[in-house]
């Protein structure tokens, strides 16, 4: 994932709290963000995740035209996914998020104009009884803000599946 | 709101309730403001027709976000230093969630947690550490 400018704004950061249920007041009031801690609204904690809104090739947004989007439509499947960043899932054993983790040099604002750059991590095989090979992949992603100032790292690791996890 | 360190002891636990019987439209909400339309959390159809799975499920990042709302809640605004987790099964609609913090312990104002979330069967769908900055 290569992110040039993801422009942190109020209105998104107060959806994305709403997305995950937190109903906090630092996450989208102003007078009373003022007077916390940190002193102006800011970000919850895995919000540098949408960044992906900020991705032009992210693969798993279906394309302006929906030309190519393996979701359904008249049918169960558009077509196969695309290649890209993301790494998603598409038909019977897809790609799983299996891990993540935030370091937090300091907390996201909005206002903050993000970079987001990301580079390959380990990759490695594993053996499931529920899902067959699993084959993992690590990435690092160093977000900036408009000062070049370090902000978050996040580290992603996904998971391709042999087959469907099995649910029993 | 922060955490005194003084106050804190190994073996030290917070809980809180995520969400009670997930909503579907709360995993569309995800999908919308995250960016991660992954048919396979909102487009019944596919989910169970093509990718194999007996209905669409949530987002981890989903489950993360809502761990994360237990944590803030608990060391306070602004205080995370670091927060990871695996993702240890999956989160369906209808899941009930509880998260839990413990302390491992306070060092150079930074308390080490052990964070666990669980759904209505017991199950641990997430688990992972995080740090936080305390008084």
């Amino acid at each position: 994932m290569a992110v040039e400018k993801f422009k942190v704004e109020a209105s998104h950061i107060m959806m994305f709290a709403r997305a995950v249920g937190d109903a906090n007041r630092i996450y989208h009031d102003d007078d009373y963000a003022e007077g916390t801690e940190p002193g102006s609204i800011i970000a919850p904690p895995t919000f540098a995740q949408a960044s992906a809104q900020f991705d032009p090739d992210y693969s798993l947004r279906p394309p302006i035209d929906g030309e190519g989007w393996f979701g359904s439509g008249g049918k169960p499947t558009g077509a196969k996914p695309r290649e890209g960043s993301g790494g998603g899932g598409g038909g019977g054993g897809g790609g799983l998020h299996a891990e993540q983790r935030f370091v937090y040099h300091r907390h996201i604002r909005p206002g903050d104009v993000l970079t987001a750059t990301t580079k390959p991590g380990n990759t490695w095989e594993r053996e499931s009884r529920r899902a067959g090979k699993l084959t993992f992949s690590e990435s690092v992603t160093e977000y900036r803000d408009q000062n070049g100032e370090l902000v978050v790292t996040a580290t992603g690791v996904g998971v391709r599946t042999e087959r469907p996890v099995d649910q029993g | 709101m922060a955490l005194n360190a003084s106050e804190l002891n190994a073996g030290d636990t917070y809980t809180e309730r995520l969400v009670e019987d997930l909503k579907r439209t709360q995993i569309v909400m995800y999908a919308g403001a995250s960016g991660d339309y992954n048919p396979v959390h909102t487009d019944e159809v596919f989910t169970t027709e093509v990718a194999g799975y007996p209905s669409v499920f949530a987002h981890g990042m989903l489950t993360m976000g809502l761990t994360g709302k237990m944590l803030t809640n608990y060391v306070g605004d602004g205080r995370l230093t670091e927060f990871g987790v695996r993702f240890t099964n999956q989160v369906f609609p209808g899941d009930t969630l509880d998260a839990t913090a413990t302390v491992v312990g306070v060092e150079d104002g930074i308390v080490e947690l052990n964070v666990a979330t669980v759904n209505q069967k017991g199950v641990q769908v997430a688990m992972g550490t995080a740090k936080a900055r305390v008084d």
